[in-house]
């Protein structure tokens, strides 16, 4: 299997975890990654907060420059340039006026896009194209024992639900019982992290992530993984900061999913960077029965 | 931000945004409403605003925009979809919200106090400057601008991350980046023909 | 031919028609129109004196065409029609020329509306040399009557038409009558126990002379029309004989599959294999559950208890389903709803917390013959400190039912009613959009619950949830919801929540609906002929409604609906004879080369083949004149009276003619 493949701006920063870890998985599951050529920032929620018709062109450029390539799938990672990709297609699609807009400013720079390329979630693609089975048979490294908390976050499956429902999805659920783990009772799954709240009223953001840490630690999880860079970091990252302001004493180790997913298939902690984490995982890791 | 003295500046001002918000794809559905509140309810930050999604609808339909897009409401939104997928008159609220944001940039309405409208400023900068945003960039530029104090705090972090080889300091700068910018000059030029 | 004389009126239907169109130019104009003998103009045509007008011209000045150049012929076709027969000219000589909402109410520029109504005219005018006087076709009408659904809209149905002296067949598809009505508890806004003031009636029912019940059954074909239906009912087989069962129950007790969920109690209790639905059933006998009972399903049940169990010996595992073909003149469609299923929307967790019920499942709880002996209890036995009820859950939502269910909102406070009467310690809260009490003695019934110190939150409820946020939460559901009169939002902690589920049609709804023979409306439920004047009716002639099959509605409405459907079917079945409108379609047997296509196409199944003269025939009662076999024939032979070829060429060389 191939995919062509866009990492999203946050792989060549603060989400590189993600963008490494996922490549090492595919590979175990032999499924070749091809990244999208010079491709550029999808325009995420920050773009169309300035221009609307703007952010869908941005947008269109990845998928036109996709379909040029011949392909008619892109692979993504990150659950926001998920669902800022697939709502460019659902707009062309629904909307003339946004159609015209877009081929019209893809033309100005000699591209051209009809809406055809579909986005696929990369969880999607493992639950849906490569299947669970497929997937079981090539764990090597059970995660029994470990106790996970599947944070969706919110644009996973809203606001289009396509591949999993909008308020309580299950993909992550099943795959990571597929690779072995206790699932938890996850009831937060789907609440929004805060995203760039963090930086800009950063009281919001820590309130919510306060009750997303709170509901994984009350569940027993012995870890969180995550589908999306800026949810990772803030739950990461920013933990401290959760217990500062909450008097609490958090320290449940966050990883992409697909960091854990590497250990089960058996990749080696190093390839996975996990050692990029500032939340230490090496309990986590250690946890798994070899 | 720009005060809105008179009633008569009220009304005009919205007047202008009910008619943009109306002629987006699905904004007329706002006058189906039920102000059942789903959407303020099920809002992760309703808490903090002035005023929760449904009363911005209903200060709509009451001729009062101008008092919401004086609040913090509109910045506070993470567009997170839930009043979106839940509203049970089908009104994309998200949506509406993201109108709003643009709308105020436009007329330069912006709250003193929300540091959201500088972040997104920058975000759209980063990208036309480089083709994908630069995280480094963004954040230092935002925080030193901002709110120094932030950049204060971060710095511990932001050494962990930075030794974490997730901070790059340089920019990568896509090969078609000047497409971007092309592609926005002609959707400005073709939004100026249509006016 | 006698010699044509068309009479033209222009109505200026006060200054709908005239206030646009040029009446006097179009009169004038009319007069010098083949084969018009007179052109009027007059006020409203349609009042007494402008019905004179045409009636004067046919019995002194011989006219023997009508045209009435006025508004729609859904208006007043039938009006100026029965005019000209009070006159004696057969009404079928009569047309009316739309000059209103195809005309004057739809044309800007006067001078284009008037040029247009001269050839709206001119058509009729054309057309009428070619009308044929028509005489209506008479059809025998069979007596007896079928209600379909024995909930409290068909028991009603089934009693009126029975006191009325019709023999009336009531078919059942569950093995006992009394519908929804029987689950309840208590009903609003009286507060009468539901059972109490129903089993009466099913009583009667099932001791009613003239009511034929056939329970446990269903139809399986439809065929016919009015006056004139053949059903086919299958009568399932209970595997118990009906005539020796004494409906003794002795056999419930000791049946070995005991852990069967109860339809009954909505999955909260259990029955056996072999089981009575509740003890006040009619017909009170024994049905075997098929699919669960050891014997029918394995082929082994070693003991077989309920054989020796039963005095009569009335266990019969060789039955077999049984058919019965009935013929009536009427039907009454009384089928009912069913809950929305709230699992359909997960952000209330039905189906993942525990204590989150559906209203109906509440219904069974406070009822004293329930599976919890009436005591509003959560799973783990104790009674709720705190209740909250959700309000439009599945309703009003553009996600799942666009409409309101009506009910929901007065069950919701007989709940709280019954919740504060059960528990008077219990806290209670409404999360509602609208209080939609409408009936009579309902908003002095919410007003009481008011007083009752229940706790209303006008905010609709965006999700409920086992997350504890704080202390106060721990261990309870909490329903996180805007109080939009306080704006502020809200987290109710509670220990149950019952979820107000609005009614939905039966999943066989559209299926049953093509297998009688009617339609259905948008939103799923039964269509109605007239949605204001004639809710009991059907656009099928014969075929009437009853009750939440046609849309969700209380008690009272129901049997008041169900009143209106019996009268309905009196109407025909009263009669010895029945008029069908003769603009029908006619298929010339030398013509036709009985190829089928008609046969099929046929969208009321009024085309039959006959395989020995190897032609079509139109089945003249069934036939509703839609002209679909007239278009389809590739060799032109149904013809429509009254819409003959000559007659619609007519009209086209006459509109084209101006």
């Amino acid at each position: 299997m191939r995919y062509l493949y866009y990492p999203g701006c946050s792989a060549e920063a603060t989400g590189k975890a993600y963008d490494i870890s996922t490549r090492a998985m595919m590979a175990k599951l032999d499924v070749e990654l091809a990244e999208l050529d010079d491709w550029n920032c999808c325009g995420a929620t920050s773009y169309f907060s300035v221009r609307e018709l703007e952010s869908f062109a941005i947008a269109a450029r990845n998928l036109a420059i996709a379909q040029q390539m011949g392909e008619d799938e892109l692979c993504v990672i990150c659950n926001a340039c998920y669902t800022t990709l697939a709502k460019t297609n659902r707009y062309m699609a629904d909307d003339p006026e946004v159609f015209k807009a877009v081929q019209g400013a893809l033309g100005a720079v000699g591209r051209t896009y009809d809406g055809k390329v579909k986005v696929r979630h990369v969880m999607d693609i493992l639950v849906n194209d490569i299947g669970l089975e497929a997937v079981a048979e090539k764990v090597t490294r059970r995660l029994t024992g470990i106790k996970v908390a599947p944070y969706y976050g919110c644009q996973f499956s809203r606001p289009m639900g396509t591949f999993d429902d909008p308020e309580f999805p299950t993909t992550m659920d099943r795959f990571f019982a597929t690779l072995g783990a206790d699932v938890i009772d996850y009831p937060s799954k789907v609440k929004c992290c805060g995203g760039m709240m963090m930086l800009t009223k950063a009281e919001g953001a820590l309130h919510m992530c306060h009750e997303l840490l709170k509901t994984a630690q009350d569940g027993g999880a012995d870890v969180i993984v995550a589908a999306c860079p800026l949810c990772e970091m803030n739950l990461e990252a920013y933990q401290p900061k959760v217990n500062k302001m909450y008097g609490t004493n958090f320290n449940i180790p966050v990883m992409y999913f697909t960091q854990l997913a590497g250990l089960a298939l058996g990749v080696e902690p190093n390839k996975l960077a996990i050692d990029k984490q500032v939340v230490s995982c090496d309990r986590v890791i250690a946890a798994i029965p070899a | 931000m720009t005060e809105l003295a008179t009633t008569a500046q009220a009304k005009e001002l919205h007047a202008r945004f009910y008619h943009d918000v109306m002629s987006m794809p699905g904004g007329e559905k706002i006058r189906i409403c039920q102000q059942c509140g789903t959407c303020t309810g099920s809002c992760p930050t309703s808490y903090l605003m002035d005023y929760g999604p449904r009363e911005v609808i209903a200060a709509f339909r009451a001729g009062m925009i101008d008092r919401v897009v004086k609040s913090n409401t509109i910045w506070l939104c993470t567009s997170c979809y839930y009043c979106t997928v839940r509203c049970p008159a089908g009104i994309k609220i998200t949506d509406l919200m993201y109108e709003l944001k643009r709308l105020a940039i436009k007329y330069d309405l912006l709250p003193e106090d929300s540091k959201n409208p500088a972040l997104t400023k920058y975000f759209v900068n980063s990208v036309h400057k480089h083709g994908r945003n630069h995280e480094v960039e963004l954040m230092g530029k935002f925080m030193l601008t901002k709110d120094p104090g932030l950049a204060f705090k971060f710095a511990g972090l932001g050494m962990k991350l930075f030794m974490a080889g997730r901070l790059p300091p340089l920019a990568k700068n896509i090969k078609g980046r000047d497409e971007l910018t092309k592609m926005a000059a002609y959707l400005e030029a073709e939004e100026a023909k249509a006016q | 031919m006698a010699e044509e004389k068309i009479a033209v009126y222009i109505c200026h239907c006060g200054t709908n028609i005239a206030g646009k169109v040029d009446v006097e130019e179009v009169t004038r104009w009319a007069a010098e129109q083949p084969n018009v003998v007179v052109a009027r103009e007059y006020k409203y045509m349609c009042s007494d004196p402008g019905q004179e007008l045409i009636q004067k011209d046919i019995k002194e000045n011989g006219v023997n065409r009508v045209v009435v150049a006025a508004c729609s012929p859904t208006m007043h076709e039938p009006t100026f029609r029965k005019a000209a027969a009070d006159a004696g000219l057969n009404p079928f000589l009569v047309q009316m020329a739309n000059i209103r909402e195809h005309c004057s109410w739809v044309t800007v520029d006067p001078d284009e509306a008037t040029a247009k109504t001269k050839r709206i005219l001119s058509a009729q005018i054309h057309r009428l040399p070619f009308n044929q006087a028509l005489e209506p076709i008479e059809v025998n009408v069979n007596p007896d009557v079928l209600v379909v659904g024995g909930g409290i809209a068909g028991i009603e149905a089934a009693l009126k038409l029975a006191d009325a002296g019709k023999k009336v067949f009531l078919v059942e598809k569950d093995p006992s009558i009394g519908g929804h009505m029987a689950m309840f508890d208590k009903t609003f806004p009286t507060l009468d126990c539901s059972a109490c003031i129903l089993t009466p009636k099913m009583s009667a029912l099932g001791k009613h002379p003239n009511v034929t019940l056939l329970a446990y059954s269903e139809v399986d074909e439809v065929s016919g029309y009015v006056g004139n239906f053949k059903v086919k009912v299958r009568r399932k087989a209970r595997y118990v004989d009906t005539v020796k069962c004494t409906g003794c129950a002795a056999c419930t007790e000791v049946c070995v599959v005991r852990k069967v969920k109860s339809e009954f109690d909505v999955g909260l209790g259990f029955r056996s294999a072999i089981y009575i639905p509740f003890p006040q059933a009619v017909p009170l006998r024994a049905t075997i559950d098929a699919t669960k009972c050891l014997t029918l399903s394995k082929g082994k049940c070693a003991k077989q208890p309920c054989v020796p169990a039963c005095g009569p010996e009335a266990i019969d595992f060789t039955q077999q389903d049984e058919f019965i073909d009935l013929d009536v003149g009427a039907i009454i469609m009384a089928t009912g709803f069913e809950l929305w299923n709230p699992e359909q929307d997960q952000r209330y967790g039905y189906g993942r917390l525990e204590n989150v019920i559906s209203s109906l499942e509440f219904e069974r709880l406070s009822n004293a013959s329930g599976p919890t002996g009436g005591h509003i209890v959560c799973k783990n036995g104790e009674a709720p400190k705190s209740v909250a009820i959700l309000h439009c859950i599945g309703s009003r939502d553009e996600n799942h039912q666009e409409f309101c269910s009506r009910v929901c909102c007065m069950y919701s406070l007989k709940f709280a009613h019954l919740i504060k009467e059960h528990l008077p310690e219990t806290e209670v809260y409404e999360f509602y959009i609208d209080m939609r009490t409408f009936g009579k003695g309902y908003e002095e019934f919410y007003k009481r619950l008011m007083d009752e110190g229940v706790n209303f939150v006008r905010g609709r409820a965006a999700e409920v949830t086992n997350v504890a946020l704080s202390p106060e939460e721990q261990g309870h559901l909490v329903v996180k919801a805007e109080d939009t009169l306080l704006g502020m939002t809200r987290r109710v902690p509670v220990d149950m929540v019952i979820l107000s589920a609005g009614l939905s049609p039966r999943k066989d709804a559209k299926e049953v609906a093509q297998t009688f023979g009617f339609g259905c409306s948008a939103n799923g439920f039964y269509l109605e002929r007239h949605p204001k004047l004639e809710p009991a009716s059907t656009m099928t002639d014969g075929i009437f409604l009853a009750g939440a099959c046609q849309y969700p509605k209380d008690i009272p409405d129901a049997v008041a609906q169900a009143g209106a459907a019996a009268a309905g079917a009196l109407v025909f079945v009263n009669h010895e004879t029945v008029k069908v409108e003769p603009t029908i379609s006619y298929i010339d047997p030398e013509k036709c080369s009985g190829c089928h296509i008609c046969v099929g196409l046929c969208p009321h199944a009024a085309i039959q083949y006959n395989a020995e003269k190897n032609v079509a025939e139109v089945i003249q009662a069934a036939c509703k004149g839609c002209g679909v076999c007239v278009a389809a024939c590739g060799s032109n032979v149904p013809q429509q009276s009254g819409y003959l070829d000559e007659q619609i060429f007519a009209e086209i060389e006459g509109a084209l003619a101006v």
